[in-house]
């Protein structure tokens, strides 16, 4: 129901003397803004229903759409946002609990943006990357505390289970359900293309994916959606996951309408029926069950698989880690309060959690002060944006990172934050044939694979002007990092010294 | 092939376990955890009492237990049949999405929570004694049947039964009137034509444990099915 106190968010600006009445607009925006007005003969629209995607501006082959903020605004009130007043409204006239997609928009801390990378000045040399070998390349797994030899002296290499990464990069958990079949497709090949992992998220793993399973990590959630002996198997690691950076502490459903066809089959259960995934792991109370779960799925694949448990970064994550540390998992992931999601309550969304950046480096020192950090390799994510956010995060401690967002942004999203309605204009979030097929998988991959390629050129050059040539040097090197405009209590958090220090 | 699992450890038994072939007897069970954990192509017996977790993402196998098993038997198990002579700890059966489980005793808490059913795939959960708090929370399918055969005078549910149930079948053996139910599930009294779609589970259930069918029918059984395959539809607001 359409709030009759809510005026449109966006107004649709269309050139007249542009527009040629074409109607792709019309076509393309399955929110149904755009209709052609046959005895006028013009194009007329809805601004009630337009969520600011650019599909139509982006297709408007005169260039004659935009669409603008409307700066019809409440009265100006700086404790009562024009944005909280019409969450009451919306409250008011529906009695619901509000929902949002994608990472927390707020103006709270970036830490990223207050962090400096240093950069080689005579003494130690810049190395180009360009010329010089650069290794970008990392093994994620539980590493051995020391080096074994057999009696006679001959080394043993034997290694616990390791995911290796051509660069420390992933794509994180995006399930086949809240994203596309041609989504998931588009990963899966630029991850296996890349050398690097995606993730499956936790509706399970198409069947026509099998075939990269070397280059995906396969989720097991509280739902058990899609979990089977042949799923654990195919893939490079399994991932628990416990929480979500978006929504700590709850769970998540897949409403019936999206579970259709495939969807419905991948995650065994009935079409149209909810996919409901509990916020606990009903048999996880405590670390000690934790294991047991950990173990479980080592048994069940034959100790081959690296286990990773993911967390949503909270108030007690370093206790949190310290604890999963020893539950056995071989992998911690850790997903800060801006990351995103494809549908959370915006209470939960915006309110609960901590930036990554923080959850990081205090958990990073908790694990070296208590002598266990080599018992697990950590992965962060919760909106790592660029090649700096990646070797900022490497360097306070990170041994890779988890991008989600940025890699729908190379797949065409324009981040409108509208992922529940299911009417994805771009192709991403939507399981309606007609949506999905506008992303070609074909240029979704390579779109993903130029991005990641960039990133790493850029990496390596943010590591040669620091002298390092190969990013094991860089995890951890906290050195290389200065704060601008922190606290003394966040740089002592963050283990860093202010600029100019 | 007999293992006498005295002295192992849960990684050496299973280690044992995999090598083996064809039918396998472990005896002395001492709880070691995760036992038959994925396998697909044996009948494995087990005597003494398997550790928690016992056939875990069981793949098409067959297991029973000579006596009593611990907590979550059955865990995320996609084929085959688990056959226990006692009594199972809590979480039997979560997140099954296919198999059979028989227990001839009592269940713990939280059993057959997130049972889920795809078209032929269509787990059964039979549960002879009495069943433990949250027996089948957020049921997505399949089928829960308690029988109630147990000497004490407790409910045949604990509190909280079938809470988030949006899917599947729950056959209790009893009029059910000292059970409180959540508001989005129904309850009523099983027709002939329900009864003789768990025919199969209560014969298989009697052949198992020695028990006579036509006792069993003689009581009334309470079916409870969800109102709603989407409880949460009405829930939220775009914002």
């Amino acid at each position: 129901m359409i709030d009759q106190y809510i005026y449109p968010e966006f107004e649709v600006v269309r050139n007249q003397n542009r527009c040629i009445s074409c109607r792709v607009c019309e076509r393309q925006c399955a929110n149904e803004v755009h209709r052609y007005d046959t005895d006028l003969g013009v194009m007329l629209s809805d601004e009630t229903k337009c969520v600011n995607c650019q599909r139509c501006v982006s297709l408007c082959p005169t260039h004659a759409l935009k669409i603008v903020k409307s700066d019809c605004r409440l009265r100006e009130n700086a404790n009562w946002s024009d944005q909280t007043i019409k969450e009451v409204y919306k409250q008011a006239n529906s009695g619901g609990v509000l929902l949002s997609s994608m990472g927390n928009p707020t103006p709270l801390p970036v830490y990223w943006d207050k962090i400096l990378i240093n950069a080689s000045q005579v003494t130690n040399p810049p190395i180009d990357p360009l010329r010089e070998p650069m290794e970008t390349k990392v093994f994620l797994g539980k590493k051995p505390e020391k080096v074994l030899r057999r009696a006679s002296g001959e080394l043993i290499t034997q290694m616990p289970p390791q995911i290796e990464l051509s660069m420390p990069v992933m794509f994180s958990a995006m399930s086949y359900g809240s994203i596309s079949y041609n989504a998931h497709a588009s990963l899966a090949r630029a991850a296996t293309e890349l050398g690097i992992c995606y993730n499956t998220g936790e509706g399970g793993l198409h069947e026509d994916f099998y075939c990269y399973g070397e280059n995906t990590i396969v989720q097991v959630a509280s739902g058990r959606f899609g979990v089977h002996k042949n799923y654990l198997e195919a893939a490079a690691a399994v991932e628990i996951k416990m929480g979500q950076g978006a929504k700590p502490g709850i769970g998540g459903h897949l409403p019936g309408a999206k579970i259709v066809g495939d969807i419905s089959r991948t995650r065994m259960i009935p079409e149209g029926s909810d996919a409901i995934s509990p916020a606990p792991h009903h048999d996880i109370y405590s670390i000690e069950d934790l294991r047991q779960l950990v173990y479980s799925l080592k048994e069940a694949t034959d100790y081959k698989k690296p286990v990773i448990i993911k967390v949503a970064a909270v108030h007690n994550i370093a206790a949190i880690a310290s604890g999963i540390a020893r539950s056995g998992a071989d992998i911690i992931a850790i997903d800060g309060f801006r990351g995103g999601t494809g549908a959370a309550p915006t209470r939960i969304r915006d309110n609960v959690g901590i930036p990554i950046e923080l959850a990081l480096a205090a958990v990073d020192q908790r694990l070296r002060d208590e002598g266990i950090r080599n018992n697990v390799s950590l992965v962060v994510g919760g909106s790592v944006r660029s090649a700096a956010d990646v070797v900022k995060a490497v360097a306070l401690g990170a041994d890779a990172v988890y991008v989600a967002t940025a890699a729908l942004l190379a797949l065409g999203c324009h981040l409108c934050r509208t992922c529940h309605s299911g009417k994805c204009n771009w192709g991403i979030a939507t399981q309606r044939p007609d949506l999905v097929k506008r992303l070609n998988p074909d240029i979704g991959s390579r779109r993903l694979v130029n991005l990641m390629n960039a990133w790493r050129h850029e990496i390596k050059e943010l590591m040669g002007a620091m002298g390092i040539n190969s990013i094991e040097c860089l995890r951890g090197n906290r050195l290389m990092l200065r704060g601008v405009g922190l606290t003394a209590k966040e740089l002592e958090i963050l283990g860093i010294s202010h600029a100019g220090e | 092939m007999n293992i006498n699992a005295t002295g192992l450890d849960f990684v050496d038994l299973n280690e044992a376990l995999r090598q083996s072939r064809g039918n396998c007897n472990i005896t002395h069970c001492l709880g070691q955890r995760f036992l038959a954990a994925g396998i697909s192509d044996k009948t494995v017996t087990v005597s003494g009492v398997p550790g928690n977790a016992l056939g875990a993402y069981l793949n098409g196998a067959k297991i029973e237990v000579m006596g009593n098993a611990q907590d979550a038997v059955g865990d995320t198990m996609n084929d085959g049949t688990i056959v226990i002579h006692g009594n199972v700890g809590d979480a039997v059966g979560y997140a099954m999405r296919g198999g059979h489980i028989y227990v001839q005793g009592n269940a713990g808490y939280r059993a057959g929570i997130h049972m889920k059913a795809y078209k032929e795939k269509q787990p059964a959960l039979i549960i002879g004694g009495k069943a433990g708090s949250f027996l089948g929370e957020y049921q997505a399918g399949g089928t829960i049947i308690v029988l109630g055969l147990a000497d004490n005078d407790k409910p045949i549910v604990g509190n909280f039964p079938s809470t988030g149930m949006h899917g599947g079948k729950m056959y209790l053996r009893s009029d059910c009137k000292d059970i409180r139910f959540p508001s989005q599930v129904h309850t009523h009294p099983a027709s002939k034509e329900e009864l003789d779609e768990i025919d199969h589970y209560l014969r298989h259930y009697c052949s198992y444990f020695d028990k006579d069918l036509k006792e069993l029918l003689d009581s009334p059984f309470t079916v409870v099915m969800p109102d709603s395959r989407n409880p949460y539809r009405q829930m939220y607001v775009a914002n």
